[in-house]
């Protein structure tokens, strides 16, 4: 037997444990007992449609909403009697922003870090660093109100990090923005990632999953429906290819082409292969005298997982 | 040094200096409400109307703007306090939602109610003491234990601010502000001895005026004004205003709790 504090050391530090964690909010469940472990430096997230009880769990693992059941540890420290302690290590960015608009963008990071316990010296520092790397240096003293939604939600992080946290929460990082505006907070979420902070991202965006997470599980119903790396996942839910076939609305017909893919899925507009060769496969349609307007071969994506697991029913 | 927890009276005071912070910036709107109003009700009623009124007993043998000004000193105190402790509080829930960014830092709950009474606090005590000296200058007041109206004005103020506090606490939409502004404190403006004794009142009324903090204010701003303020009295008055802090208090922790740690 080797020596028990030898080992220790081998081990990543784990900074969130949860064990059969529940929220209920009257008779209704958010949370119906998830297992969850975040070690340290991991960028790991939570998928799962509108009311899979994604942000139930970051507000309990973030110490703002209590536990209703199950074991939690955050950072070590349990949040029922910690809070405090471990709010002063995390960074949190809620879904919705809650800055103060009527402050500048220089005001909002220096008034949040002096409830950190920060001087006012160390406020002032550190508000310059940050603004920096959010890119609102030139709107250091503008108003926040009239910013734009992504200078807004760059604000909103550059906030989270005026403790210098060793844990980020973003509970739904960019919905809403555009495309530009998620590219530059993904880069900055990625910078973050490469200094070492660990990351824990809600999202219902897959290619911000793939793009960010190592790691992730899917909610669905306030449970856990899969957990691995985006790969992973995608090995495991589905194949490696998927052939899109495009028809004319309503004479689209998957009776002759099911038996030429490992499942096959019909919507609206097109017909979906699931394969590990989509070009054999559409060789194959071919073949069968099957003649779809376009047709498509590309890789699976998180999004065939995703929507395997959660279904395409709207839920809300 | 690094992030840490601050310790409970540090917590509100730095909410305070979030509250100045925003206070720099946005001074000038609450001028008008804060300070001119109550200069024109005195100058309105203490020198317009007051002119028309005879001295005597009902002025306590002074003149009106004289028995006025130390009264209207605690209307304004509770005035002000009627939208520090209703829209201001309702907003940081519902729509700026700064008190859900502040209790992601280590800061609870609790200490967020603190931070904003405290800053309810400072902010009717500076009003009354502006408007104190504008009362001096106008030749309203006169005798220096005038002084002690400030803080009996402030208690009276926030025993009326912490409840509200509490309530607002609890809304979802900002309907009732309007009721409690037409049907609470105007009333307890009205019909509590500033502008003419409760003696003037059905008998009725009277109890209901006792109930009011605004009352209890006067008795103690006037009383210490015109020197007939007795001790076993003005601590029954000071007693009962903090009861009522104290009930709000206690009342808006529980609310702010429930309505912050969900």
């Amino acid at each position: 037997m080797s020596d028990p504090a030898a080992n220790v050391t081998n081990v990543t530090p784990t900074l969130v444990h949860a064990n059969g964690l529940t929220k209920h909010f009257g008779s209704f469940e958010a949370v119906r007992g998830i297992d969850v472990e975040v070690s340290k430096g991991e960028a790991f997230g939570f998928l799962g449609p509108n009311g899979a009880g994604k942000s139930s769990t970051m507000r309990m693992v973030s110490c703002v909403s209590p536990r209703t059941g199950g074991d939690l540890r955050v950072l070590g420290l349990d949040p029922d009697t910690d809070g405090p302690r471990i709010r002063a290590r995390i960074g949190v960015v809620p879904q919705q922003d809650n800055l103060d608009t009527e402050l500048t963008v220089r005001q909002n990071l220096q008034v949040y870090g002096r409830y950190f316990g920060l001087s006012r010296a160390a406020v002032r520092e550190r508000a310059v660093e940050l603004m920096d790397f959010a890119q609102l240096t030139d709107r250091a003293d503008a108003e926040v109100e009239p910013l734009s939604g992504g200078m807004k939600r760059r604000l909103t992080i550059a906030r989270s990090l005026v403790n210098d946290p060793d844990l980020l929460l973003l509970d739904e990082p960019t919905t809403g923005l555009d495309p530009q505006a998620r590219h530059l907070l993904w880069d900055r979420l990625f910078r973050l990632k490469q200094s070492g902070v660990t990351l824990i991202i809600t999202t219902h965006y897959m290619d911000e999953a793939e793009q960010l997470c190592d790691r992730l599980v899917v909610m669905d119903g306030g449970r856990i429906a899969a957990e691995g790396s985006p790969s992973e996942l995608i090995r495991r839910y589905s194949t490696k290819e998927v052939l899109e076939l495009r028809f004319p609305p309503g004479e689209q017909s998957a009776d002759e082409v099911r038996d030429l893919a490992e499942r096959v899925e019909v919507l609206p507009d097109r017909v979906l292969l699931y394969t590990p060769d989509g070009d054999a496969a559409l060789a194959a349609v071919h073949a069968r005298g099957v003649r779809p307007v376009s047709s498509l071969v590309r890789r699976s994506t998180l999004e065939d997982v995703f929507l395997r697991l959660t279904g395409r029913t709207l839920v809300d | 040094m690094s992030a840490h927890v601050v310790g409970s009276w540090r917590a509100a005071l730095i909410a305070v200096e979030h509250h100045w912070t925003w206070y720099r910036r946005n001074w000038r709107a609450t001028v008008i409400s804060n300070f001119l109003q109550p200069v024109l009700f005195l100058l309105a009623m203490g020198i317009g109307f007051g002119s028309q009124v005879r001295e005597g007993a009902a002025t306590g043998g002074y003149p009106y703007l004289v028995f006025l000004a130390p009264a209207l000193l605690v209307v304004t105190a509770v005035q002000n306090a009627m939208f520090e402790s209703t829209w201001v509080v309702f907003s940081a829930f519902k729509w700026q939602r700064t008190y859900l960014a502040t209790v992601s830092t280590p800061v609870t709950p609790a200490q967020v109610l603190n931070g904003q009474l405290l800053w309810i606090a400072l902010r009717l005590a500076a009003g009354t003491a502006v408007f104190l000296g504008i009362a001096v200058a106008l030749g309203a007041i006169t005798s220096p234990s005038a002084v002690l109206a400030v803080p009996f004005a402030t208690l009276a103020g926030m025993a009326f601010s912490a409840p509200v506090v509490a309530y607002s606490a609890t809304r979802e939409k900002p309907d009732s502000f309007n009721a409690i502004f037409r049907f609470l404190l105007l009333p307890m403006t009205l019909f509590t001895g500033a502008f003419f004794p409760l003696a003037q009142l059905p008998g009725w009324v009277h109890p209901l005026a006792w109930l009011t903090p605004v009352w209890h204010g006067i008795e103690l701003a006037r009383g210490a004004t015109f020197g007939t303020l007795r001790l076993l009295p003005a601590l029954g008055h000071v007693a009962y205003l903090s009861a009522l802090l104290a009930l709000g208090v206690v009342l808006g922790r529980r609310y702010f709790h429930r309505r912050l740690a969900v």
